[in-house]
């Protein structure tokens, strides 16, 4: 059915320009002179200058770093833990409550999640800090992790892992060296999913963190409120750059291996 | 032995960071507000045996901040208002979505893997720049105004950031992927035939649309809707960035009675009867969810 009407075609231009079309213009007045954003006054790489000097973004933006590898290693691992529960683990007492946590947070509102973390950080006396803001990232980002990866898993022949325990392996090798290689991909994708939530996160991140720990979005946050700044523009441009490569080189790759197994397969079946 | 350490630690993870915390908001939200540190009352206190602790705390428990809820018009109205403007928004990104979507799906085969990265791009993208994005566009000296105003079609800027219209389109811009994606994967797999056969049966092609086409594609369309819907009823960052005096959203009147009032007890009531408001849609996406799994497998 490859019937591309005018139709078709006005709405995926028409759409694609309303999804990249505000990235765009942001992108090219960061490289404006002017100190007013919105009125063009010449090219000028100005601002990315006063951002790279700017310390207090530079311990923001690592601080946000720090957080979201430790957040989200931690969270891939507890994640896909939850996810062999929930696929494998078979009945155990409180099944439906695990179930039940693992899929709330996931629809919970931000604002939520983050009021509750933060009266339990006070109630049990933890000074709110980095270490607060890495148990609320990776409470929630856990979630996403574990439903990653129980798709996957879902999907995943229980016979291969069968055969390499009657072979003599014990489970956990029979986990490692079969199970783990077969889910890797959906283990990767959940990390990076989690470690770009943790890098994005505002609300919960402004509940969890003290007046000692300040992440890049709650930096971005307290100058936006107030309105545009041609400064705010170049840090987005940053990482706008930094995700389009990413998200970009990650596909291509992801694309080679498929090729690379169909051809293995091919080649397996012709032998 | 192994099998109950896998299952025990991420259960207990979640036990003491999602279900403990939300027993503690049920608790402040019963509590009374008090000018301390913490800002309210009872605090536990064990010191008369653990049992007599117990007693004491639900004994001092009250529904006075529920009473206050309802008696005060602001919550009300920033729960209704929160609904509409989340349904109303939920109904745009549909318009908005569904073309795209359906673009997609007819577009050719080795286009469609590339035309699915440039919908999940914006996903990857920080939300909070991508709402700031906004901001210079809608504003009154900002790019549509000045391209409206060059080519003639307003005489005067228009107000649009800072209100309701701002709160809408933010809302369509970001959460646009969650309802393309499904309606996307719905489409996808219909059968071109069906279109076809109808066609020859005498339909018209709009009239194939309506009648095989947007049924076909009913459980995409339940899942986007959900999946836009669910969030935005309790969105913070998009009315405060680019709202105004007259968005009253929930989300935000909870960060700011936490934050700027400091009420404990009441922010905790607010956070209590929006996860009631919710729990009804999230039932609900969770059966469609399951039905078309059912129906999948």
């Amino acid at each position: 059915m490859i019937r591309l009407s005018w139709f078709n075609v006005t709405s995926l231009t028409l759409g694609f320009a309303f999804l990249y079309l505000p990235m765009l213009l942001l992108i090219i007045y960061s490289f404006n002179e002017s100190q007013l954003v919105t009125v063009w006054a010449g090219f000028s790489t100005k601002w990315y200058g006063e951002l790279l000097t700017n310390e207090s973004y530079l311990d923001a933006a690592w601080v946000t770093l720090r957080v979201a590898l430790v957040s989200s290693t931690i969270a891939t691992i507890l994640g896909t833990m939850a996810a062999l529960v929930l696929i494998r683990a078979g009945r155990f007492i409180g099944r439906t409550l695990f179930s039940g946590m693992i899929y709330a947070p996931l629809v919970m509102p931000e604002v939520i999640t983050g009021l509750s973390l933060l009266l339990l950080f006070i109630g049990i006396g933890l000074d709110r800090g980095v270490v607060t803001i890495i148990l609320a990232h990776t409470t929630f980002s856990m979630c996403f992790v574990s439903v990653v990866v129980s798709s996957r898993l879902m999907t995943f022949d229980k016979s291969l892992e069968e055969a390499a325990l009657d072979l003599g392996c014990s489970p956990f090798q029979a986990f490692r060296l079969v199970t783990l290689p077969i889910i890797a991909p959906s283990v990767i994708s959940g990390w990076l999913l989690a470690f770009t939530l943790s890098l994005d996160d505002l609300v919960i991140a402004s509940f969890a963190a003290g007046p000692s720990a300040t992440t890049l979005p709650i930096k971005v946050w307290s100058s936006i409120r107030l309105g545009v700044s041609p400064e705010i523009n170049a840090l987005s441009t940053i990482l706008i750059g930094i995700v389009a490569v990413g998200v970009i080189s990650a596909s291509l790759i992801s694309k080679r291996t498929m090729l690379r197994q169909m051809a293995e397969e091919q080649a397996a079946e012709r032998a | 032995m192994r099998r109950a350490i896998l299952i025990l630690v991420p259960y207990l993870w979640l036990l003491a960071l999602f279900l403990v915390p939300f027993a503690i908001v049920l608790k402040i939200s019963l509590s009374d507000y008090n000018l301390s540190i913490p800002p309210y009352t009872p605090q536990m206190d064990f010191s008369n045996g653990w049992w007599q602790g117990v007693k004491d705390l639900f004994a001092a428990f009250d529904f006075e901040n529920f009473i206050f809820l309802t008696e005060d018009d602001l919550y009300w109205k920033a729960y209704l208002s929160s609904l509409q403007i989340a349904t109303i928004s939920t109904l745009l990104t549909l318009m908005v979505g569904y073309p795209i979507a359906y673009g997609m799906a007819r577009a050719p085969e080795q286009w469609r893997p590339t035309l699915m990265m440039l919908v999940i791009l914006p996903f990857w993208t920080s939300f909070l720049i991508r709402v700031y994005a906004w901001k210079g566009i809608l504003s009154t000296e900002g790019y549509l105004n000045q391209v409206l105003l060059g080519i003639g079609v307003i005489g005067e800027p228009l107000t649009i950031l800072n209100t309701n219209v701002a709160v809408y389109i933010g809302i369509v811009y970001t959460y646009l992927p969650f309802m393309i994606l499904p309606i996307y994967a719905a489409l996808d797999k219909m059968d071109g035939s069906l279109l076809e056969a109808a066609e020859d049966l005498g339909c018209s092609r709009l009239s194939a649309f309506w009648l095989v086409t947007v049924p076909l594609s009913r459980n995409g369309i339940i899942a986007g809707s959900f999946l836009v819907f669910i969030p935005a009823v309790g969105e913070f960052v998009i009315p405060a960035l680019l709202g105004g005096s007259e968005t009253l959203m929930i989300g935000k009147v909870l960060y700011e009675e936490f934050f700027n009032n400091r009420d404990w007890p009441v922010a905790s009531a607010v956070a209590v009867i929006l996860l009631l408001i919710l729990v009804i849609p999230i039932v609900l996406f969770q059966r469609n969810q399951q039905k078309q799994r059912e129906s999948d497998g």
